[in-house]
């Protein structure tokens, strides 16, 4: 059971993620793994250092990670932001423009189907944290 | 009114593909209901006690001839001939079949309508005053911000898997019809001194089992920040909010527990990166829009005039017809009310004799309104008796608007898998008591809402008199409630004290009427007299 | 006794459990006593019911009637639409449900 996919093309980092709680008393640590409810913000001034942020989906339905990672990303993170959990299929999309390049569901999502999920929306509607065009701009140019 | 262009259009289009997808994938077991359901939701698709039930989205409440010409259609094809218009400005089908929402979608998506998130943990259909871009009393029309503001939280990917749902509503005139400061989100456009446009913001209001109005959060706001203000907003709430309890996570919960102090201190906080960001949408697409909602051409040099020889005719023109902007025009209000029918239920042909009175009579354009009733919003005063006619031929002449018989129900627990009582029986048994025109109009203004159950889909809380259905021991009861408002001078309800069955709260009902009847001063609607006396001298009246 | 209804995943449509079947008609439902959960769990995995329950009842010479208000309006069909319910011939059906 269980799937994943990576968006990014770098080396995976293999340093296990430790808790928040952890990663704020090392000095060393790169990887760190936010639980949904946990305050991304406190990570702002460890963001060069670190190389992985994997953030909790403990339910589908709990959508605190979407905004957790567009903080993180608009705070300049470049490092693997990853969603681990429950992820299902149609949320992936929503994940990929939030900021989150690798994906780690409990579940075992078809590829055919991830892709599609995807592929299907050529254009949208707002900016968000992907390089999306948003809509106003391609009717202004 | 708003045109699709080929962006919008592959929007729809790519959605009826995605959900025709997800419905596959169910069907064919690679997902359980549980994790159908949000998605199904998102879509306006419910599971009710007779079938699947579909919500169709009338953004800002606006629709023209061929939009409704299509309702009448799918109601006719896919459910059984007729539909249902909702206290948000939305439609419903109640006999859907699962296997065919992909196709009733795409049907939707060529008349550019569509079902997306009419429900859900998501930013749902934005509402708007009935009368935009007609009434008297408006600064501008509000739909283009409106409009932008759809867009805007269209599939929106940091605000799709929300606490709960939640509501926006925009006005621009200090009459309020469109219960705003009900919403999570309230918008009100004003100009400050300068002249600028922005919108005084609202936060934090919503029915439900814990009812709280809006507080305003801003007194100004620019008109081009809103949709940072918006995501501000949203972020604060989706990071902090609750998600152990579903009854507590509705952002109103938060506005509470933080205080309203703290919650506008961190949104604006939250504002000030968003703006960095550079997400609001700018001047040009805005003027993009608003080019849609243009003034139609209306003719100059028209009567004032109208004939009232007929006093059916003189009856509801004094009661259906409101002041327009434009001289010699009105806005006509159409009833879904009648005696004794189902509150806004409409049949696929009444459906069609609409929409051809818009095309005809009011340039194409039908507005739905929290009430559950129509609006055809530019008529010729000159027209108004031959589209009287029409409608009383068609059974939509009631003459009934805000009077008691014009009562909203949610669709209880005739329909409703959430309901505890039936909502509808008791709407149509308090209509025939009070049938009676004169009676009707010797009371004057009187709003009674219904809601089946405490969600409150039926508005008990903002009900001059608001009824609601609990389950008792497996019976039906009903509570009384006074004093609500969803008007500009917007109020919350009382409970009188214990419930009643089915023909005790009708009679409840009549001796609260009665009562105001005997306390009421020249010229006081019932809400003024239960402002003024309080609620023990109704009690006595309703308890003895 | 206990009986068994959901919806059709497909159509929506009200359905009780026969013993061997589902049917659109309460009076087909037979008495599951105490297998309820394990017919929900077969069924549902099945995909052949939607928010399958148990429900309680009253065995009647005319069939089954649920101990709740809400699921004699399931049986029978919204009360303020008596045309569109199972019984539209019958003036007297929603008697039944109240």
């Amino acid at each position: 059971m269980g799937s994943s996919f990576r968006f990014r093309d770098d080396t995976p980092h293999e340093e296990p993620a430790v808790t928040l709680d952890a990663f704020l008393e090392q000095e060393d640590a790169t990887a760190v793994r936010l639980e949904a409810g946990e305050d991304a913000r406190q990570l702002i001034p460890y963001l060069d250092r670190l190389q992985l942020i994997e953030i909790s989906f403990p339910r589908f339905r709990d959508g605190r990670g979407f905004s957790s990672a567009r903080v993180l990303r608009e705070a300049g993170y470049k490092g693997e932001l990853r969603a681990e959990g429950d992820v299902l299929i149609d949320l992936i999309f929503f994940m990929r423009r939030c900021g989150f390049d690798s994906i780690v569901s409990e579940h075992s999502l078809n590829p055919v189907d991830v892709d599609a999920a995807l592929n299907r929306y050529h254009h949208v509607y707002q900016n968000a944290t992907d390089n999306a065009v948003p809509i106003w701009k391609l009717r202004h140019g | 009114m708003y045109k699709y262009d080929q962006y919008d259009q592959a929007m729809v289009d790519a959605r009826v593909e995605e959900f025709r997808d997800q419905t596959r994938r169910r069907i064919a077991g690679d997902m359980n209901d549980d994790q159908f359901k949000p998605l199904r939701l998102k879509n306006g698709l419910y599971l009710q006690l007779h079938a699947y039930m579909l919500r169709v989205a009338i953004p800002y409440g606006t629709l023209n001839s061929q939009q409704m010409r299509k309702l009448a259609d799918i109601a006719r094809k896919y459910d059984r001939g007729y539909g249902h218009f909702t206290t948000r400005q939305n439609l419903q089908y109640n006999w859907i079949k699962l296997e065919e929402a992909p196709d009733i979608l795409a049907e939707l998506a060529t008349v550019e309508m569509h079902a997306i998130q009419t429900s859900g943990e998501s930013i749902r259909n934005i509402s708007a005053d009935q009368y935009a871009g007609a009434a008297a009393d408006e600064i501008c029309d509000p739909r283009p911000w409106a409009e932008l503001l759809r867009q805007a939280t269209t599939f929106h990917p940091e605000f799709s898997y929300l606490p709960r749902k939640f509501k926006i509503a925009v006005i621009s005139a200090k009459t309020d019809r469109a219960a705003l400061r009900w919403h999570d989100c309230a918008l009100r456009i004003v100009r400050n001194e300068a002249g600028e446009e922005g919108f005084e913001v609202y936060a934090g209001g919503g029915m439900g089992r814990t009812p709280f109005i809006a507080y305003p959060i801003r007194d100004f706001l620019p008109a081009k920040q809103i949709f940072s203000y918006l995501q501000a907003i949203l972020r604060v709430w989706n990071l902090h909010a609750r998600r152990d309890n579903i009854h507590k996570q509705r952002m109103k919960i938060l506005v509470h527990e933080l205080g309203e102090e703290e919650f506008r201190r961190q949104v604006e906080e939250e504002f000030q990166n968003f703006l960095a960001l550079g997400t609001d949408f700018p001047q040009a697409e805005y003027d993009r829009i608003a080019a849609y909602f243009t003034p139609p051409p209306f003719e100059t040099g028209l009567s004032e005039e109208i004939d009232r020889s007929d006093p059916d005719f003189a009856l509801w023109v004094d009661r259906q017809v409101a002041p327009h902007k434009a001289p010699g025009y009105a806005i006509a209000n159409i009833s879904l009310k009648p005696i004794g029918g189902i509150g806004g239920d409409i049949t696929a042909d009444q459906m069609d004799v609409v929409a051809d009175l818009a095309e005809r009579y009011s340039f194409d354009d039908l507005r739905a309104t929290h009430v559950q009733n129509l609006v055809l919003p530019h008529v010729r005063k000159a027209d108004l008796y031959t589209v009287w006619q029409v409608l009383r031929e068609a059974g939509l002449a009631d003459a009934n608007l805000d009077l008691v018989t014009d009562v909203i129900a949610c669709p209880g627990l005739d329909y409703c898998s959430l309901a505890n009582a039936r909502s509808i029986p008791v709407a149509q048994e308090i209509q025939r008591r009070f049938a009676d025109m004169d009676r009707q109009l010797d009371i004057g203004e009187l709003k009674i809402k219904i809601s089946g159950c405490i969600n409150a889909c039926g508005h008990h809380h903002a009900g001059h008199i608001g009824i609601l259905g609990v389950d008792r021991k497996g019976t039906e009861n009903y509570q009384l409630l006074l004093g609500g408002s969803g008007a500009e001078d917007t109020s919350q309800a009382k409970i009188t004290g214990p419930g009643f069955d089915e023909a005790g709260i009708v009679d409840a009902v009549e001796r609260t009427v009665e009562r105001y009847r005997d306390l009421r001063e020249p010229g006081e609607r019932f809400l003024d007299t239960y402002r003024r006396v309080g609620l023990d001298p109704f009690k006595e009246a309703i308890y003895g | 006794m206990r009986i068994l209804t959901g919806n059709d995943l497909k159509t929506g449509a009200v359905i009780w459990w026969t013993g061997q079947d589902w049917s659109l008609h309460v009076e087909d439902a037979s008495d599951v006593g105490d297998h309820g959960e394990a017919v929900l769990a077969r069924e549902d995995g099945a995909r052949r019911v939607n928010g399958g329950y148990i429900v309680d009842a009253e065995a009647t010479p005319k069939g089954p009637r649920p101990a709740h208000i809400k699921d004699r309006i399931r049986a029978l069909g919204p009360t303020v639409r008596p045309d569109l319910t199972l019984k539209p011939a019958d003036p007297t059906a929603g008697d039944w449900v109240i």
